[in-house]
């Protein structure tokens, strides 16, 4: 394996793991917020945190870039702070990919959370636990599994993503030259034993995580209709 | 008294809401008791700050204030636990874990011991770990312990026998009174079955559509006519008595109530000791003489201190014995025939059947 490549999987994984550690960070207060409204208007958060399943991804990444042009609020703010561009950058690249795999994360934790009864939080808090105390002592422990199902989700969902990068990130080797990108290049410059090798370890990467998750899942809804 | 002192105004569940104004003590057990949609769990809701009142509610304990203009203690600071219908066991953790994650949130160090809840609730004997794999009992029971472990100041139950058969029920009813004699706590109790409450409750508070119709110690209460108690089927008046001499012969104990004498079904308690006594107002009937052949043994003379029309057809009494009173519901033709008026001396006969003996000390 060439030292581009083994850069690209590095990358991709850096990449992927900050967007995962990101994602759960942001996208834990962000489901257990829309899982416990019960009006109306948070469905259009809700629509929003969905966008990127059904939007293509150069659409996001066309509004990302012109966010992240110099001369705007944000890409002047941000030359100011690091002293860095950041329209083709990492840092760009994980801003992309955290809201490109939000939902991945997001939905199936508001999902958990919105299967945790009201009545156990009541019962906790009688007992003398505080808000705090009752996600850490009886939502963590109740939704574990699906905390392990999105950051899995999140991570193989970045791992994968390609439109995005291609708009905000180019193609700068060791920068943001990930491996769907370094795949594209292979495919453009008629390398296919190259692009075989990446591809096929796509697949095997992603067919091995999400087997690994179903299987879980089926073996415990057994166990639980036994 | 300033012991729970209460000034609510709150939207329920069906659309009612409850509106009330009082103040209850704060030792041995009070039953809140009224028909369901009443507002008895919402009233235990705001008590726990489960539920937040309209503006200028009022919650005060023991002078600490719970909800004022400008104030609201949020529950896990109230130091109030809340036993509910379902036992709501965390389901991730076995039943002793359970009682530790209420054991080491609890606020001083008082309170009762894990020892003594285990024993007292006969815990012990819960051969299963997994809540899931526990009967309803067995989960109430649990339940009520892990209430007891966080060393609460005012202990809440919200019906919590009503999803137990009968024989379940019985024994937590048996921990629960065994319980409020050994600790010094004060329980709300939450229900629409009559009979739990006489066994249970000191006090009662009585509630209708939302607001407080009636309150008082239990015994006063349920020897009144201008209540709802006495209007209910199921009326009865509650008298307390002193277990007396076991007759082995015919299966009869006897028990002093006032200087008289009445027979029950054989007890197992000692004599001496004080007990509580349930007479349906249905099972008694009086007589002008003594009736010398009739099969009802218990025949008392009590003298008729007021009586109230009970729907078109009958006719409450309320019969004074000594210092205690009783109840009897006749028919209004049968008041007519034998021209009752107040202070007429009576017999009220009582159907040995209907003497129900509960096993509730008293605080008489």
């Amino acid at each position: 394996m060439s030292t581009a490549e083994l850069d690209a999987i590095y990358l991709t994984i850096a990449l992927a793991t900050i967007t995962t550690i990101l994602l759960l960070i942001l996208g834990t207060p962000l489901a257990w917020w829309l899982s416990r409204q019960k009006t109306s208007w948070p469905a259009l958060v809700e629509a929003l945190v969905a966008m990127p399943l059904i939007l293509p991804p150069t659409v996001l990444g066309f509004y990302l870039l012109l966010l992240f042009a110099p001369d705007t609020a944000l890409g002047s703010a941000w030359e100011q702070l690091t002293g860095t561009r950041l329209a083709f950058s990492f840092s760009a690249l994980v801003i992309g990919s955290v809201i490109y795999s939000l939902p991945f994360v997001v939905q199936p934790l508001q999902a958990a959370f919105q299967r945790v009864p009201e009545n156990l939080l009541r019962v906790a808090a009688t007992l003398g636990a505080g808000p705090l105390d009752q996600f850490r002592s009886v939502v963590l422990p109740l939704t574990r599994r699906s905390f392990i199902t999105a950051a899995s989700l999140g991570f193989a969902h970045t791992v994968g993503e390609f439109g995005v990068v291609l708009m905000i990130g180019g193609n700068i080797p060791g920068e943001t030259r990930v491996l769907s990108i370094a795949l594209y290049d292979y495919v453009e410059s008629l390398q296919f034993a190259e692009a075989h090798r990446l591809a096929a370890g796509l697949v095997v990467f992603s067919l091995v995580l999400l087997f690994l998750l179903y299987r879980r899942d089926r073996r415990d809804s057994w166990r639980v209709r036994a | 008294m300033n012991a729970l002192s209460l000034r609510l105004d709150c939207p329920g569940e069906e659309g009612f809401r409850l509106r009330l104004e009082c103040q209850l003590p704060d030792t041995g057990i009070t039953a809140i008791y009224g028909p369901s949609g009443s507002g008895k769990s919402t009233l235990l809701d705001c008590i726990a700050g489960l539920r937040r009142p309209a503006a200028g509610g009022l919650v005060r304990f023991r002078g600490e204030s719970w909800l004022a203009p400008g104030t609201f203690v949020p529950p896990w600071q109230r130091r109030v636990a809340y036993v509910f219908q379902d036992a709501r066991l965390f389901p991730h953790l076995n039943w002793q874990q359970n009682l530790d994650y209420a054991a080491s949130r609890r606020a001083d160090k008082g309170g009762a011991g894990m020892d003594q809840v285990i024993a007292a609730l006969a815990l012990g004997d819960l051969l299963q770990r997994d809540p899931a794999g526990l009967s309803a009992g067995q989960k109430q029971r649990v339940a009520i312990g892990r209430a007891l472990m966080s060393a609460p100041q005012l202990l809440l139950l919200d019906e919590p026998l009503a999803n137990l058969d009968h024989a379940a029920a019985a024994q937590c009813l048996a921990c629960l009174q065994q319980l409020a004699r050994q600790l010094d706590l004060p329980m709300l109790y939450v229900s629409h079955d009559i009979e739990e409450v006489s066994q249970l409750a000191d006090h009662l508070l009585l509630l209708e559509q939302g607001r407080v119709s009636d309150q008082g110690s239990l015994l006063e209460l349920c020897g009144r006519l201008d209540t709802r108690l006495s209007h209910e089927e199921q009326a009865a008046a509650i008298v307390v008595g002193t277990i007396g001499r076991h007759d082995p012969e015919y299966a009869l104990t006897e028990l002093e109530v006032e200087g008289q004498t009445l027979l029950v079904g054989h007890r197992p308690e000692a004599p001496g000791q004080k007990r509580r006594l349930r007479v349906p107002a249905r099972d008694v009937s009086v007589c002008r003489q003594r009736p010398l052949d009739s099969s009802i043994l218990n025949i008392l003379p009590v003298t008729l201190a007021q009586m109230e029309a009970d729907g078109e057809a009958r006719v409450l009494l309320r019969l004074a014995l000594g210092t205690q009173y009783l109840l009897a519901r006749i028919t209004r033709k049968s008041a007519n025939r034998l021209q009752l008026q107040p202070g007429d001396h009576l017999f009220a006969q009582i159907k040995s059947a209907a003497l129900l003996m509960e096993s509730t000390d008293t605080h008489e």
